[in-house]
């Protein structure tokens, strides 16, 4: 140059960084308008689960005899004067009932994919690390589990151990956990192991095995990470279905007993006014509802947030 | 956020220090020499009649078939030859990375630093791994964890075999990156693999290669998957911190430019053994191999002013089930007499001293001169 300029400068600002691909796939699940109806219906279920005691108008076991009475001992209608979506046939608030079964399903939603994230990672990930003799005991294993009919697995197990201090932990929660938890992990056990089989294909995890990282590692930190979000939706979607099966418990009799109530035993209650007094099966049907379809958006967006790959596919 | 930073030119990067070829040399030579203080063997890696086979459904691949060489103390040794002939399973198999099942190494020694490599445990063949050998691969694209940050991924060999505190691996790490020519290292630690472009990519993966000071750096074909430019700025890399460490590479490749450029001796491969090994200088200047010519004669030249077609080599290399007993090049060999195809030959030595090749047509009384 002929001329000798000086250019002044100030350094621009290194933009922030994003936090990685987790960040990513939270962008892309709050572009998502379902998954955010999902997420919102969610999060007010777990927001009723966890302080539905402290909202609730009454005590969910608390009888208000002398309205029923004055009802003609009739279940109140809804918008009843101090009980918005009326009683039941014992003066009990329905909608304070409905808040103590949300917290019973909040648990059981919870709780069961707990349980089957700590049986279905650990089998599938060890079946696909080591693979050979290992993976094909634990596959025939899951098999046999996949094959066997879950609700009468549960009943069963539920029926054989309701007597026990097992049995009759959490109210009798605990026993429905672990059952269907037990008939649940196969799912997630086998979609680890596929994780696993292509993780392990891959050359990142070569390279790791190359500068000597141990096996275990190489498993937590470089497989499982990259293998998760399949495993996320899977769970994500697996909590419908576990609260339906409690639902269905409760339904026939089965998990909490008296004077708690789940959606599903209130079910059963209400179905015997089914024609004077819908209004008693009707609520908890739509929070069920609600519940399952908040839960299933949430997963349909999760899945398209982190494989963006798959999106319309399915 | 995709980087634009293939265009650091070395003024940009502060830590590359312009070398004259003196310099290199020199470097060089003292590193050659320390890297042999500690030495406890003639040479850091002895490969004794090494085979490396698979068991596939269709037979046995004898991918690596009785392959011997030796290479020394901060030396730069070429592994050359076309795709399929053994080249990377003699690496993976010197790592012992070689996928088991189906692969196996059924037989031979290799002798690293005087340690009898394939008799270590599972667990201390590990502790090897990443600290005495170092292993760059051939794609930096997929070779780094996408869900682990930069500075993790270089970390974890130095956390692994090093025990240094955090601080004092944080601090090691940032000197790696810096080494390895990536502007301003300490603010990319944090940053993921999508954020890096190839060629810095490449870069990463030989700081993680590099990081706990290795005797040996296994480079599996490190620039096949970057364009030109990048290839000389990753092989300049690759040489000058291996002068700078005193670390011996084994460069595997089939670009015989790159051989010409970096090693000091070259070994060539054709179906899962070594035809020729010579240093540079001699099996350049004078190969005793037919195959040899082929891929010398197959390199495009910059003097070639006529626009013919690239020359190949005709044919393609062998199915490595059951080879006969015979000169495997034989069937592509412009060259081959009865005797070829009869009897395989050993590997000999030719006029200079380090020269030696596998030809009947080459050897004293041989048809060729």
């Amino acid at each position: 140059m002929a001329t000798n300029t000086t250019v002044v400068g100030t350094r621009v600002a290194k933009p922030k960084t994003a936090a990685g691909p987790w960040r990513e796939a939270a962008g892309r699940l709050f572009k998502n308008k379902l998954a955010i109806v999902g997420l919102v219906i969610v999060i007010l279920f777990l927001f009723c689960g966890i302080f539905g005691p402290f909202l609730a108008p009454w005590p969910y076991q608390v009888q208000d005899l002398p309205a029923v009475f004055a009802n003609g001992n009739r279940p109140l209608p809804p918008l009843s004067p101090n009980h918005i979506l009326g009683t039941d046939q014992l003066g009990r608030d329905l909608l304070s009932r409905l808040l103590d079964g949300a917290r019973i399903s909040v648990t059981v939603a919870f709780v069961v994919q707990a349980v089957i994230i700590l049986i279905g990672v650990p089998v599938g990930a060890v079946a696909g690390w080591f693979g050979g003799r290992t993976d094909n005991a634990l596959m025939r294993l899951t098999d046999v589990i996949y094959a066997f009919p879950d609700l009468l697995f549960i009943i069963l197990l539920s029926v054989a151990f309701r007597e026990t201090a097992f049995g009759q932990a959490l109210d009798g929660l605990f026993l429905v956990f672990v059952a269907i938890g037990l008939v649940g992990w196969v799912t997630v056990a086998r979609l680890t192991r596929g994780q696993m089989l292509s993780l392990k294909e891959t050359e990142f995890v070569e390279a790791a095995k190359a500068i000597g990282v141990s096996d275990r590692k190489i498993v937590t930190r470089h497989m499982l990470p990259n293998g998760m979000g399949p495993i996320i939706v899977a769970v994500t979607l697996g909590i419908p279905v576990a609260i339906l099966a409690e639902a269905t418990l409760a339904f026939i009799g089965i998990g909490v007993q008296p004077p708690r109530a789940s959606w599903g035993s209130l079910i059963a209650e209400g179905q015997k006014f089914i024609r004077s007094e819908p209004h008693l099966v009707l609520f908890p049907a739509i929070f069920i509802a609600l519940a399952l379809i908040g839960f299933t958006f949430l997963g349909d967006g999760l899945r398209d947030a982190l494989d963006p790959k798959l999106k319309g596919k399915q | 956020m995709v980087s634009a930073d293939e265009d650091i030119s070395a003024a940009d990067a502060p830590t590359i220090v312009e070398l004259s070829a003196d310099d290199v040399l020199r470097a060089r030579t003292e590193a050659v020499a320390n890297a042999g203080l500690g030495r406890k063997a003639e040479h850091l890696l002895e490969v004794r009649d090494l085979s490396t086979h698979f068991f596939t459904p269709d037979g046995v691949v004898q991918a690596v078939d009785d392959v011997t060489f030796d290479l020394g103390y901060g030396e730069t040794l070429g592994l050359v030859g076309e795709s399929g002939c053994g080249k990377s399973v003699t690496a993976l198999s010197i790592a012992r990375l070689v996928p088991d099942p189906p692969g196996r190494i059924v037989s031979g020694s290799i002798l690293f630093d005087g340690i009898d490599v394939l008799k270590l445990s599972t667990d201390d063949m590990r502790k090897l791994r990443g600290k005495e050998i170092g292993f760059i691969f051939q794609d930096p694209l997929t070779s780094l964890n996408p869900t682990l940050t930069i500075g993790y991924q270089i970390g974890e060999a130095i956390k692994e075999h090093m025990g240094l505190s955090s601080k004092a691996a944080q601090e090691r790490i940032t000197e790696l990156l810096a080494k390895v020519g990536i502007p301003r290292p300490k603010d990319r630690l944090n940053d993921y693999p999508f954020q890096f472009s190839g060629g810095m990519r490449q870069r990463v993966m030989i700081a993680i290669a590099l990081s706990c000071d290795p005797k040996l750096l296994l480079a599996d074909e490190p620039t096949t998957a970057l364009d030109v430019t990048i290839q000389a700025q990753i092989l300049e890399l690759i040489q000058r911190l291996s002068s700078e460490f005193g670390t011996a590479v084994l460069m595997i490749t089939h670009d015989l430019g790159i051989a010409a450029g970096m090693c000091d001796r070259v070994n060539v491969m054709y179906a899962g053994r070594i035809v020729e090994t010579g240093t540079v200088d001699t099996l350049f200047e004078n190969p005793r191999m037919p195959y040899a010519w082929g891929l010398l004669d197959s390199l495009p030249r910059i003097d070639d002013v006529r626009g013919d077609r690239l020359r190949t080599i005709e044919g393609m290399p062998p199915l490595l089930i059951a080879p006969p007993k015979a000169c495997r090049f034989a069937p592509r060999c412009d060259y081959a007499r009865d005797v070829c195809v009869s009897s395989e030959p050993e590997l000999t030595q030719r006029e200079e001293p380090q020269h030696l090749a596998r030809c009947w047509a080459t050897e004293p009384g041989g048809w060729i001169g």
